[in-house]
């Protein structure tokens, strides 16, 4: 026999009314759950893929490159490696071997939650309730009318207090089904290993060091919306928004009630 | 808000039992088909486990990529190891017929093979790229004979998990796991793109890995050992890399 602490109270004290209408969460627990996860290794991935680039600040197209060999681009930093000519006459700690036994880690925790996140969106209709522009909204013009409020500072909409406008849909488009998938097949396309059993990883890529090169922007990509991402947050309300994704408050219009 | 039930305590408990023994039954599964990596141990064992437990599961035989002999890149480069000292210098200038590979542990037949031992078993070339843990690659074609070839003759025995194999400076060795030591393209290497195997990228004797980064190519390779464990070497952990902070398992 259960007896639960609610239905107890609700014997002792049956006038308790009215009854506060429960408001609905903004991010269902999974979310909140894999967004944070995703936080975490993300941030992990960045800094230790940053302390790996500059054991070799040079980027080339193509499947080869080596000091040897010109490179499409160089970073202006010092390296971590003597043996790479950088034009500086000191040679930064070499932190190698845990930046990359972490990247790899988290990988795996991004990798893992990343295909827990993409089932269930897709099987619940998450993505498609909340991502995918709303009818009406799906050309350009939807798009430009939308920049055109933000860049005029014109405050959201009743609409939008509930649910994504157009443009936030198509960035956390772009960034879960293009950025995020890219830079995950980029990576892989430089293991030799991986690559080995999937060489069509390489080719799409366009070849080991145009697949570093192109993983080395994709990081900038989503460095770039993180930033946004936060300073949007912090514009539209900091702990509301992170009360939302952490212990689950409703939306505004709901709070406000 | 509910309080704990007797059958959700039940329940919760049963879950429990089962998940563990799950995972106790994955963990030495996973041992008895060879998925857990010596550096599995510590703040990043979990994440190499699952890298090379996932590469052995799907890909245990995949091969290295090979290229078109157009890709041979005409600027190679490597980096210097420590210089050699007066004794490699000697045979150098002698045209390394003194220098000597051994073979022994867990095999029927110890053998100690010159370059032209190794020269008259089969010759094989292959053109693969050779990548860094620091970002950089180049592509050549490699000559020599497969370390399987080797380990044939030698006759593994029962039993062994891992090849040790070491360079003319013994503090340089690594160790890899008895499918990639028997993978065809893990090759003794003499020669580089139609000539002998310069010094500079590991010559006269290289063992190339084409399926793992360059660090675990070990350059002046000098003796080869079968083991069924790594545990008595250095520290235990598969090579120095991990000592160095680097992961054993370099297929990423």
């Amino acid at each position: 026999m259960s007896l639960t602490l609610s239905s107890w109270y609700s014997l002792r004290v049956p006038t308790l009314s009215p009854v506060r209408k429960k408001t609905a969460v903004r991010h269902k627990v999974i979310v909140r759950v894999t967004h944070w996860l995703t936080v975490v290794a993300f941030l992990a991935l960045v800094v230790t893929g940053l302390e790996i680039v500059i054991s070799h600040p040079r980027f080339y197209w193509g499947e080869t490159g080596n000091v040897n060999m010109k490179p499409a681009f160089t970073l202006p930093i010092p390296a971590s490696r003597d043996t790479v000519p950088t034009g500086y006459k000191y040679v930064m700690p070499d932190e190698n071997g845990w930046s990359r036994y972490l990247h790899f880690e988290a990988a795996w925790v991004l990798v893992l939650t990343a295909l827990i996140y993409g089932a269930w969106g897709l099987a619940s209709g998450h993505f498609r309730r909340n991502f995918v522009p709303v009818r009406g909204e799906r050309n350009w013009s939807a798009i430009w009318a939308r920049m055109t409020r933000y860049l005029r500072r014109s405050p959201p909409d009743k609409r939008e207090e509930k649910s994504y406008n157009v443009l936030q849909r198509v960035t956390y488009l772009v960034v879960i089904f293009v950025l995020f998938p890219a830079i995950i097949l980029t990576g892989l396309a430089m293991s030799p290993s991986f690559v080995g059993s999937f060489p069509a990883i390489a080719l799409i890529a366009g070849g080991k060091q145009t697949a570093r090169t192109l993983h080395f922007f994709l990081t900038w990509s989503l460095v770039a919306f993180l930033i946004v991402h936060v300073a949007m947050i912090a514009i539209s309300g900091f702990w509301r928004r992170m009360r939302a994704m952490t212990i689950g408050g409703g939306s505004a219009a709901e709070e406000e009630r | 808000m509910s309080l704990i039930t007797r059958r959700r305590l039940i329940t919760t408990g049963l879950a429990t039992a089962a998940g563990a023994t799950g995972l106790g039954v994955a963990a030495s599964l996973s041992r008895k088909y060879g998925l857990v990596p010596p550096d599995c141990k510590g703040v990043y064992g979990a994440g190499e486990t699952l890298t090379y437990g996932a590469e052995r599961l799907f890909a245990r035989h995949a091969m290295a990529r090979e290229f078109p002999r157009s890709m041979i890149c005409e600027k190679p480069f490597a980096n210097e190891i420590a210089p050699p000292k007066d004794d490699f210098k000697k045979m150098q200038a002698r045209g390394f017929v003194d220098w000597r590979l051994t073979v022994d542990g867990m095999v029927e037949h110890h053998m100690t093979l010159s370059l032209a031992d190794l020269k008259t078993m089969a010759v094989h070339s292959q053109i693969t790229e050779v990548s860094c843990e620091e970002g950089w690659s180049y592509i050549a074609e490699w000559i020599g004979t497969p370390l399987s070839s080797v380990l044939n003759e030698a006759g593994l025995k029962p039993g062994v998990k891992y090849i040790y194999y070491h360079a003319v400076e013994p503090y340089l060795w690594e160790t890899i796991d008895v499918d990639e030591a028997m993978h065809p393209q893990t090759l003794l290497t003499m020669g580089m793109n139609d000539g002998d195997l310069p010094v500079g990228f590991g010559g006269p004797l290289r063992l190339r890995v084409p399926r793992q980064l360059g660090y675990k190519s070990l350059k002046f390779v000098t003796h080869i050992t079968a083991v069924d464990s790594v545990k008595n070497i250095g520290k235990g952990l598969g090579s120095v890399d991990p000592e160095y902070g680097y992961s054993w398992y370099a297929g990423i």
